[in-house]
Parts: structure tokens; sequence; C-alpha cells
């Protein structure tokens, strides 16, 4: 026998043995929330397609749903016991899954994720249950020349700006007379990015959603004295002019800044490319700190393993091979994600040091705290929501507050404590 | 009880059996679930198990109070003044939060106020939101009923003529109606919207720019108005066909009768027409009515309740609170009540519309 038969035949062993694995391959399901977004299901399904390749245990299928349509999904299947292997998952609503028995703790070894930035990784009841490929972050967004025109000085990550001095600045934007209004929170974008982007303001002020100390009440975190004069400056925004209010109209939310309606907008990264194309002297400037040091919101979508699912540890071989650094710098680059650790940072071309937008990674590194991790959490989310709009919109402060602490305790109640 | 109707009538039932099997899944099942499921603590979503709790989402839903304040007084007596002239008077939440001498007052908010000389009577609800979005949808009703079936009627009479191309603007009225909801309630939002929309701009060309723009969804006195508006332009062509189909069954010979005796067109439709609609008219008011009990998708795209709840309405509620707070009890209560109003207005109409012998 020649040694080109032998390889031949060797090759074609090696084939059948591939191709016996291949069939022996256990099918685990995924579902995922980006459908109709074609660039990130290229990614995903690369990502897949590598996984599926890369070894012979195991094969993930995926569906994906529109976003808006996904929690619902999976709180249906999940009272029809059709959940999927592997869940991705919204951070703030994965407790209320954990303590709902959707999912399972992620038995990922702890040095895979060490350097991952503290907003991806989604931990309840001291066990990881979700982690993220990517964070988002927001910024108080402006432009070079509106602080030169405005005299303003320029807010760093070690010296943001005070409650007093951004006040300031606001004034300086509305007295300059340039600007339909000065600051633009986005009062368009109903639902989460009131959580997500306002508590950050009452937090830094020293109140929060519910006190993290035991997450058994609102009582004083969200109506206590630091809240209140939240409220007051809160209020104050839309009282005196100097930001539009909850009719605010979708488009101007989302071209107001572009079209130099607006000095400051307060946006997160996935908005920042639009800007940085229309105006080169875009800044992203740090949240200011109202007295209890400067914050903004952390965590997006993650990964995780549904409770019913018979094969975690395929799921998480599949998570685990998910967060390679090529993989978190093919997310941001095609959807201008922050990757989750900065060794991907460095390999996309927004967020590599010196890159338009690695002030994000910096922000995000510094400022970013996570929303209350508590089941009751879903819940509470709706009622700040409601507060922050009646309040923009006159209601009394205290009233307003007074409110939202009760129900969010009685739905605490009501839950038997949510497992805290 | 033996009828036509229960013997020799199988392939009668087969027929209906599809239709009914539906109804009984989809509407009468979920019915008696939502009546059991009121009197529960059940949650959309939970590990902890389900318990009896008797009446009390209903207590939470419907409690109120009252309280009696004077007003503030300083040192020397006199009575202490708000920055616009009016008596000053306590805070409420002196008396609502944790006051151990007011135990039934407590979480309670005020809902509205009244003076009688110089103390002041304080309306307080356990759910304000709730209050309110019953008052809403009250007045909602009240205002759609009467101007939805008057306006339904006049285009229907309007159409009820052989006019070349009378077809056209019946498409026209109707084409409201086949449009989705949503579709129409996101164009009224961009019509109402302050921010250059098409009613402000309209207003304006008209007055010669005397017209101050309104900012008509983003204003709690103009909210509520501005969807009743809309709603009643949606939903009119709808009934104007009813109108229309209970014209077309009177008979032609009592107009040539009436025209034969010299009746003028008031007094023609005052004697032919109006009493030959009687139950056309019951039909549309009843169905306008419980329509508009209904009323959800306009809020839902347009206001989400507000501003400052002046847009809540029991229905957004019932499903704000069983789907988006995961409160399925809470949700359930909600839509017995919605059922009992409904009901017993129902039971009232047929009742003044009966037929007098």
């Amino acid at each position: 026998m020649t040694m080109k038969t032998m390889q031949i035949l060797s090759g074609a062993a090696l084939a059948a043995l591939l191709g016996s694995t291949a069939m022996a391959q256990t099918e685990l399901t995924m579902w995922y929330h980006g459908a109709g977004n074609q660039v990130e299901a290229d990614i995903i399904n690369q990502i897949i397609a590598d996984f599926n390749a890369s070894q012979s245990d195991w094969a993930v299928r995926i569906e994906s749903f529109p976003q808006i349509a996904y929690n619902d999904s999976v709180v249906a299947a999940a009272l029809a016991g059709n959940l999927p292997d592997i869940l991705d998952v919204d951070g703030p609503v994965m407790p209320n899954w954990a303590w709902a028995g959707y999912m399972q703790p992620l038995p990922l070894d702890a040095a895979v994720i060490a350097d991952f930035l503290p907003g991806t990784k989604g931990y309840w009841d001291g066990q990881l249950y979700s982690i993220g490929l990517w964070d988002a972050a927001v910024a108080l967004v402006t432009r070079q020349s509106t602080l030169d025109a405005l005299g303003l000085r320029r807010p760093t990550l070690d010296a943001p700006w005070t409650g007093d001095e951004f006040m300031a600045a606001l004034d300086a934007a509305k007295a300059s007379g340039d600007y339909e209004y000065a600051f633009d929170a986005g009062m368009a974008w109903t639902g989460e990015w009131y959580p997500y982007a306002f508590s950050p303001f009452l937090q830094s002020f020293g109140g929060d959603i519910v006190d993290r100390t035991t997450y058994a009440t609102a009582e004083g975190a969200l109506n206590g004295e630091a809240a209140m004069a939240f409220g007051e400056w809160w209020q104050g925004l839309f009282a005196n002019g100097y930001a539009p209010g909850t009719s605010q109209d979708p488009a101007a939310r989302d071209n107001g800044f572009i079209e130099g309606r607006y000095a400051f907008s307060w946006n997160g990264n996935w908005a920042a490319l639009g800007a940085l194309n229309t105006f080169e002297d875009t800044l992203f400037l740090p949240a200011p700190d109202f007295g209890n040091g400067p914050v903004i919101g952390a965590a997006s979508w993650q990964f995780g393993v549904s409770a019913t699912s018979a094969h975690p540890d395929g799921a998480a071989a599949f998570i685990e091979f998910a967060l390679q650094d090529e993989y978190l710098a093919a997310f941001s680059n095609g959807i201008g994600l922050i990757p989750a650790t900065a060794t991907a940072a460095a390999m996309t071309e927004n967020y590599a040091p010196g890159g338009p937008m690695a002030v994000f990674f910096d922000l995000t590194a510094a400022q970013a705290l996570v929303r209350p991790v508590t089941p009751g959490y879903v819940v509470q989310a709706k009622v700040f929501e409601k507060a922050l709009a009646d309040i923009a919109n006159g209601a009394d402060v205290a009233d307003a507050l007074d409110a939202a602490v009760d129900e969010i305790n009685t739905d605490i109640t009501r839950n038997g404590g949510y497992g805290h | 009880m033996a009828t036509k109707l229960t013997q020799s009538n199988g392939a009668g039932w087969a027929f209906a059996l599809p239709g009914f099997g539906l109804m009984v899944v989809f509407i009468i099942l979920p019915f008696f679930f939502a009546f059991a499921l009121s009197f529960t603590n059940q949650r959309l979503i939970s590990p902890n198990p389900t318990a009896y709790v008797g009446a009390a989402n209903y207590r939470q839903l419907l409690g109120v109070g009252t309280i009696t304040l004077d007003p503030l007084r300083d040192d020397a007596g006199a009575v202490q003044r708000a920055a616009d002239g009016s008596p000053a008077y306590p805070r409420l939440r002196e008396f609502t939060r944790a006051n151990p001498d007011y135990p039934q007052l407590d979480g309670m908010r005020e809902w509205f106020s009244f003076g009688r000389g110089e103390s002041r009577t304080f309306v307080l609800a356990r759910d304000v939101v709730f209050m309110k979005a019953i008052v809403n949808t009250v007045i909602f009703v009240l205002v759609v009923a009467p101007l939805q079936g008057a306006l339904a009627l006049g285009l229907a009479l309007l159409i009820n003529q052989r006019l070349r191309g009378i077809n056209l603007f019946r498409a026209i009225y109707f084409m409201p109606v086949v449009v989705s909801i949503v579709v129409v309630s996101l164009l009224w939002r961009f019509i109402y919207s302050a921010d250059g929309g098409l009613l402000n701009n309209m207003l304006g060309g008209l007055s010669f720019g005397l017209f101050t723009p309104v900012d008509w969804l983003g204003t709690p006195s103009t909210a509520l108005g501005s969807i009743i508006a809309m709603s009643i332009w949606q939903a009119v062509g709808f009934h104007m066909v009813i109108w229309l189909s209970g014209l077309q069954t009177i008979s032609p010979t009592l107009y040539e009768a009436a025209s034969i005796e010299g009746a003028t067109k008031w007094q023609t439709f005052r004697y032919v027409t109006w009493p030959g609609l009687r139950n056309t008219a019951v039909l549309v008011l009843i169905v306008i009515t419980m329509q508009a009990f209904a009323l959800f998708a306009q809020i839902d795209v347009m206001t989400k309740g507000g501003p400052l709840d002046s847009t809540q309405t029991i229905v957004f509620q019932a499903v704000d609170r069983g789907y988006g707070k995961q409160d399925i009890s809470g949700g359930s209560a909600i839509s017995v009540i919605l059922f009992c109003i409904v009901l017993t207005i129902s039971l009232i109409q047929r009742y003044l519309t009966r037929e007098r012998t």
C-alpha cells in the first residue's frame, strides 16, 4: 500500500468518523431577540456555525423573535413548558425569570469572565445566571463648539460637572437663544428607557428605586430627602423650559440633536455614530455628579440557560464559545455595542483606545451601576416610569413619589418579598 | 323543555359547533377564569403558590375614604395662605402614611376635594388611578355614544340618496373603519403633535397665525377630548352603515304617501324615518356603548394613560396591570368590575328602549 492510498484511506475514515459524529450531535435550541436586523442575524448565525463546526457534541439551532414580542414569547413558552435550552434575556429582567424558575445558574468558569465589564454579568442569589457579550452606556452628548460658544469647562471622568455646573450649562444654553431646548432627556422613548436613563440621576442625588440593602421596601429610598430633591430638580427641567416633556415627538428625539435644536442630549452609545457622522466635534461627556457620585445605567441583553434545559453543559459550552473576543468585537463593529472586554474593545473600530467612541467604554467602566437586582424590578420599572412622567407633567413631587413607594411596597408584600 | 331547537336538529348543532366552541374557549371560559382569579393573588410569573385572598383585590381597587381638614393657622390664629391666596391645609401625607390615628386612611391618596366654609373635605381613594380611569371611561362613553350615533345617522341620511358616484362617498366615510386602529392612532398622533403637527398648522393658517399651538395630547385638559374626537371620526363609518341598512328597510311607499300628504322634510324624518329606525337605534346605541367602554388601543398608542392620568381607562388599566405589572388577579378584578358596569348599563338601556305596548 502506497503512502498516497494510506492518506486517502485515512482521510476517508476521518470523513466517515466526522460524518457519523456530526449525526450524533445533540441539538440545542436557542432563542434570540434580534429578528429583523440582518447584520445582527449574520453575526449570531456565524457564531453558531463556527460553534457547531468546532466540536462534535452539540448543534445549536436558533430562532429569532422581534424584540418587542420577545419577553411575551418567553413567558408564554415557560407557562406552556416549551422553553429552549439557551435564552437571551435583558439584564434587569433576569432576576425575575430566575426567581420564577425559568432559568438555571450558568455553569461557567469564573476565570472566563474575570475581565468582563461588571454590567455584563447577571448575578442573582449569589450565582451567575447570565452573561453579556456587550454593554450599553449613556452619555451627555454635545459639541466642543457648543461648550466653547457658551464658555463652559469640558468635564472629564475625573472631574465631571457638579449638579450646579450642569444647571449653569443649561442656563447658558437657554440664555443663548440658539436652541429650541437646552437639554433633551429623551422623554419620547417610553418604557425601559426611563428607569435605565433616569434612575441614575436619582442615584446620583442619593436616592434609589428601591432600598438595595433589603429589597423589601422603597420607603425612604424613593421618597426620602434625596429623592424629593431629585424630584424637584426633575420637575424644574420641564417647568422651567429646559427640556421637552413627555409629549416630545419621537422624530425630534431621534434627530433633534443633529438638527441643532438641542444643546445637550442624554443619549446612548447606539446613537453615537449618527451624531459623530454629522458633527466632527461631537463630545460624549460623563454624567453630572449631583452629590452622590456620577452614575449611568448598565446591563444590556445577556445569554443564559433555561431551567428546563436537559443539557446545561452544552448550553454553557456554546455561551463560553460565544464569549471570544473576536465575536464581542464583531457585535460591536456590526451594531455599535460596547464590547464586554478591554481586549475585544482594542479589536474594534470605534472602541479601540483613541477610537471615536472609546469614551463609552471608559464611562461604563467608571460610572455604571446596574438597575436594582430583584425579581420585582419588572414592576418597579413601570411604577418608576409613571412617577417620572407624572412629575414631569406637573404632579406634586411628594405625592407622586409616595404613590410610587406605596405601589412598589404593595407589590413586594404581595409577592412574599420576592425571595430576598 | 322540548323544542324544535333541541329535537332532531343535529345538523344545525353541528354547524354551530365551531362557532360555539370558539366562543366558549375564548370568551366564556376566560370570563369564568377572570372571575375566579380576581379572588386570588395570581401572578403572571411567580414561583409562589396562588392563594385565595377573598375580596382584597376589590377592596384595593374600590376603597375610598374622606377626611375634613381645617386650614393651617399661624400663632396669631390667622389662616395661612398659599402663594395664590387660597388657604393652606396640612399635607395629606401626614395622615395617610403610617399615622396610627388614621389607620383606615393608610396608603390612600387624594382623589378630589371640595370646600365648605374654611374647612375642606378631601375624598381619598386607595387606587386613585383606577378611580380616574372609571371617570374618564364614563365621560368617554357619555360623549361618544350620542355624538357618534347622531353623526353616523347624519352621514347615513346624506349618502342614502341616488346620486352619481354615491358609492365613492360611502367608501370614503367607511375607510377609517377598515384601517387598523393602531395605524389610525399613530397617524392622529402626528396630526395632534405639538411639534409642527397638522392640526396646529391648520388652525394657525386659518386664523392667520393668531392661534397659539396647543400640545393636544400632552396637556391634561385637552388629551381626553382629542382622543374622543379621533375615536368618533374613526368608528363613525361603521355605525353609518348600520343606520344605512336600517334606512333601506323602510318601505318607499311610506315616503311616497308622506310626500302626497304634503309632509315637509322634517316631518318626513320625524314621523316616517325615525319610527322606522327604532330597532336600529337601539342596536347602534348598545354597540357604541359597549365599544366605548372597551377603549384601549388609542390610549395605548397615543398617550399610555397620561398626562397625569387624564386618559387612563378601565381596559387600559386591566391590561397594564395584568401583563405590564404581572398582576393577573388585579387585572381580572378590573375586568369583572367592567363587566358589571357594562351589564348594568345594557340592562338599563334595554329597559328604557323596551317596546311599550
